[in-house]
């Protein structure tokens, strides 16, 4: 084979550029169309009835008044629906397993695992229909037994699992001990409440089927996963389902998985011979779609006089249903962030009558960031210390657990990149010492980590005899702008104007893409479209040796993709130009193969590259996050007033989309810390505030300019030099807020959100 | 009703709402539902020129009436969103898009909003005029930056 042109590095980058979405004319004119708004002949609407007990046994569920109700066609229950096959537990070797959401074969059961279970599903020809009807059918309970106060639970906790891309834990030397002999120490607990996603487009599926061919419109960050998962749930070959999701309406996790909704649908569209659309309402969301854990945590640091951490102590325990859930990996930023000489971490778990937790961005880092960059924040205090010269004392060369190499680390860079602008040496240390007016002013500061990985792309890359370049992958636009990204990336490797190329996504009749989450789909793309591009300049360089072009004469080495083609010091030819003279339409490249073999190798090439990567280093995003907030002395009202959040995302691919993708988390981050808390009833289990009136994400008045500013340096393990950006915007949010308003009124929180009520 | 320009009709049931008129009857599915109650503002469209959220209204309400949501929008505020990046998954960016042309229009004839000082005269445009003027409409994303800033853009 021969060697690859290399790709261009030019005076005009389009790598790195803030280029413009490529959907934003579409998302701005009402043309870009989402789960919900398909319509198909025929289509008819289904409606879910959610259990009102925690646990139960159905005794008997009344649907003759519902059935009675005009325009409705059926109503799915317990004791008619077909049989379907019950999903595996996530796990290796598929990890399409992963997108299992619960254990529960919904409406092949009797039982009732968790408040808000769908017992019922109604199908009729409005959607008004199918809503009241659903409220006319009476399910009967037989109580069992149930378990669904966290804080109650406590005492039960037990160890926790890892998850696939965490340890549940982790110790360095004794730091207990180490702890107790410490010359200056700080023992804290933290709480954090249930989190719910969220995102402004509520899960929708719209199902149909031609015989035994399915074909789902639905909102997923796993188009992949969903396909493979219907195929199982419903007996059919995965090559007869279809699963497209052009654009969805945010995710954050939420969308990654299996939920009731998308299998009711799809059975209600099997059952009527209709086609189906199944809209959850908010409060149908909150029911049947998972949030975040709540959390328990203790972080206890000791240190020398001067600051230098001995022991370090962070333990927690999160919450996941009997039927399914994610082991939150809490203490994950711990393992990384401090060079302390004793370490002790470890997660624990209760599992209650519960709905299966699931991922919310940045799992883990998110609350286990507000803990001990709290934590951090109080022994700076106690020693009399700056809090970022306190981190900076602390910053480990090696990971401290395990000596492993950091891939890259610019951690001290983003402190001062982050000081500088935001004007930190003008603080005064002492809690309360600055006012504007009557206005206390707080600033405070708190690190940002989140993990860098990669799951396996499958790509294709066709290059076209006018010079025009399509790019194919199932990968999702849940809002991060991935389809722009890459287009950047395509023009970046083949020297095309980015105008030149076109995307196709979000369908898995193409090769099969990454899922959106943990902060992985970028880099996972970037190395499979890196590859392509490399493979379709070899195939080019092949074609123009061949039919006589100067750049067939000259060496791969020599040559620079630009300007729509290669050049060599013997001059060159666009791509145009090749194609044409050697009679060829198009040029393919492909990365990656969807046969069952190809999948397969695919999948054991990620498991390896997971290990060996995990033992070769320790990579991640980073960043420093400034706060300011002003509170009111006399209501305890916080405000967020100022905001700077320095990272180090590696190589940025879209500067204004990064930029976005960063304040998104940030502004996550600021309802975490004050405002944001889903609120369960101790006694049924039942969450309270199902809807977005109680339930207070941050709005327009919430949020100041954010200043986001990247250290702008490349991972030199990473294709492209790509680290993550979609999650770490959201770590250290929490921390720097409420290191903010310990700094304004020397009161710290210890549970979130810090709504007025505590400062006062 | 005339929506976006065209006159239409349907017979509906009284408990239809308008969004749902406009999704599920019309096939205009510009106007998005997030809440269905009024709390979120992505089904917002414009009623004679004034911003409604089409959740909370019955279409039988809006009988003769101009309906115009984004779909019949043209306006320099939707190139100036994405010029500032103003959206990401665009599920909210309709009823954004809507309630800034609504919202510039009340500013244009005088009305005060809550952060408005001083009632008396016309209120400047300030960052934090648009901030809790369009506070009605939730963006998860957290694209509240570059909304603003297409808005503070086209307003001058």
């Amino acid at each position: 084979m021969t060697q690859a042109p290399p790709a261009p590095v030019t005076e005009a980058p389009v790598l790195g550029a803030p280029v413009d979405r490529i959907d934003g004319t579409a998302k701005t004119t009402g043309q870009a169309r989402y789960a919900a708004e398909f319509d198909h002949p025929g289509l008819v609407h289904a409606a879910l009835v959610c259990a009102t007990v925690p646990r139960a046994r159905l005794v008997g569920i009344d649907t003759a008044d519902a059935l009675a109700h005009p325009g409705v066609l059926t109503v799915l229950t317990h004791e008619n629906a077909p049989t379907m096959r019950k999903s595996p537990s996530p796990g290796l070797p598929d990890i399409s397993t992963m997108a299992t959401a619960t254990s529960v074969t919904y409406l092949n059961t009797d039982e009732v695992h968790w408040n808000g279970q769908p017992v019922a599903v109604v199908v009729a020809t409005t959607s008004d229909a199918a809503k009241e009807a659903a409220a006319l059918v009476r399910p009967s309970y037989e109580p069992l037994p149930a378990t669904v106060d966290f804080q109650a639970a406590l005492p039960d906790a037990r160890p926790q699992k890892r998850n696939p891309f965490s340890p549940a834990g982790g110790a360095k030397g004794d730091a207990e001990a180490a702890l107790a002999t410490a010359p200056v120490s700080v023992d804290l607990t933290f709480t954090t409440p249930m989190h719910h996603h969220n995102a402004i487009e509520p899960h929708a599926t719209t199902a149909v089927w031609h015989g035994d061919r399915l074909t789902v419109h639905e909102c997923t960050q796993t188009i992949d996963w969903t396909r493979r998962r219907l195929a199982h749930v419903f007996g059919v070959p995965v090559a007869d389902v279809r699963v497209l999701a052009e654009f969805v309406g945010g995710g954050f996790g939420g969308k990654g998985y299996l939920w009731p909704g998308t299998v009711l649908a799809v059975l209600a569209a099997r059952v009527t011979e209709r086609p189906v659309r199944l809209a959850l309402s908010r409060e149908e969301v909150y029911r049947t779609v998972g949030g975040r854990t709540p959390s328990t945590q203790r972080v206890a640091l000791g240190s020398t006089v001067d600051g230098k951490l001995t022991a370090l102590v962070h333990t927690s325990i999160t919450q996941l249903g009997r039927i399914g859930g994610w082991p939150e990996q809490v203490t994950s930023q711990s393992r990384h962030l401090y060079d302390a000489e004793h370490v002790l971490l470890r997660q624990r778990q209760v599992e209650l009558d519960a709905l299966s937790t699931t991922t919310m961005r940045a799992p883990g880092e998110s609350i286990g960031t507000y803990a001990l960059e709290s934590a951090v924040d109080e022994l700076a205090h106690r020693l009399g210390m700056d809090p970022i010269e306190l981190r900076m004392r602390n910053e480990p060369d090696r990971n401290p657990l395990g000596g492993t190499r950091f891939s890259h680390r610019r951690l001290r860079e983003a402190y001062a990149l982050g000081a500088e602008r935001f004007g930190w040496a003008e603080r005064s240390p002492e809690p309360g010492s600055m006012r504007d007016g009557r206005w206390l002013v707080g600033w405070g500061v708190a690190s940002a980590y989140h993990p860098a990985q990669m799951f396996p792309a499958n790509v294709t890359v066709r290059l076209f005899a006018d010079g025009t370049v399509l790019l194919r992958s199932a990968f999702h636009e849940t809002g991060m702008g991935q389809p722009t990204t890459q287009a950047q990336i395509v023009a970046h490797e083949l020297g095309v104007p980015f105008e030149a190329v076109r995307v196709e996504h979000g369908d898995t009749a193409l090769p099969t893409g990454p899922p959106a989450g943990g902060s992985m789909q970028t880099a996972s793309l970037a190395a499979s479209v890196r590859a392509a591009c490399a493979d379709l300049r070899r195939s080019v360089h092949g074609l123009a040796r061949r039919s006589g072009s100067v750049v067939g004469r000259q060496r791969p080495a020599d040559l620079v993709a630009r300007d729509g083609g290669l050049f060599g010091p013997d001059g060159g030819e666009t791509y145009a130009a090749i194609l044409s003279r050697a009679g060829q339409s198009r040029v393919d490249a492909k990365v990656g193969s969807d046969t069952g073999l190809g999948r397969v190798t695919g999948q054991l090439r990620f498991a390896a590259r997971m290990v060996r990567d995990g033992m070769r280093w320790v990579r991640a995003s980073t960043g420093a996050q400034f706060c300011e907030v002003r509170v009111d002395p006399d209501t305890g009202e916080v405000r967020v007033t100022r905001w700077v959040g320095a990272f180090d995302i590696g190589t940025v691919v879209n500067a204004k989309t990064a930029t976005s993708q960063l304040r998104g988390g940030i502004v996550m981050g600021i309802g975490l810390a004050l405002s944001e808390e889903t609120l369960v009833d101790p006694r049924t289990g039942r969450i309270m505030n199902p809807n977005l009136s109680g339930y207070h994400v941050p709005v327009h008045a919430d949020v100041p300019e954010l200043d986001v500013a990247f250290v702008g340096d490349p991972d030199p393990t990473m294709p492209l030099g790509v680290l993550g950006a979609g999650e770490v915007g959201i770590t250290g949010v929490g921390g720097a807020v409420a290191n903010a308003v310990f700094h304004a009124t020397g009161r710290r929180v210890y549970d979130l959100p810090i709504t007025l009520d505590k400062l006062l | 009703m005339r929506v976006n320009g065209a006159e239409t009709s349907a017979e509906l049931e009284p408990r239809v709402s308008l969004l749902d008129a406009l999704r599920e009857h019309l096939g205009v599915t510009g106007p998005k539902k997030g809440c269905d109650q009024g709390a979120c503002g992505a089904c917002t469209v414009l009623v004679d020129g004034r911003r409604v959220v089409s959740c909370l209204g019955l279409a039988v309400q809006y009988d003769g009436r101009e309906v115009t949501t984004i779909e019949g929008v043209d306006h320099p505020v939707q190139r100036a969103f994405v010029r500032n990046d103003g959206l990401q998954c665009g599920y909210c960016t309709p009823g954004q898009i809507c309630s800034a042309v609504g919202m510039l229009a009340e500013h244009a004839a005088g009305e005060p909003s809550a952060a408005t000082e001083r009632v008396t005269s016309r209120p400047t445009l300030t960052e934090a005029e648009i901030r809790e003027r369009m506070s009605g409409n939730l963006c998860r994303c957290g694209a509240y930056n570059g909304i603003v800033a297409a808005i503070a853009e086209v307003a001058g």
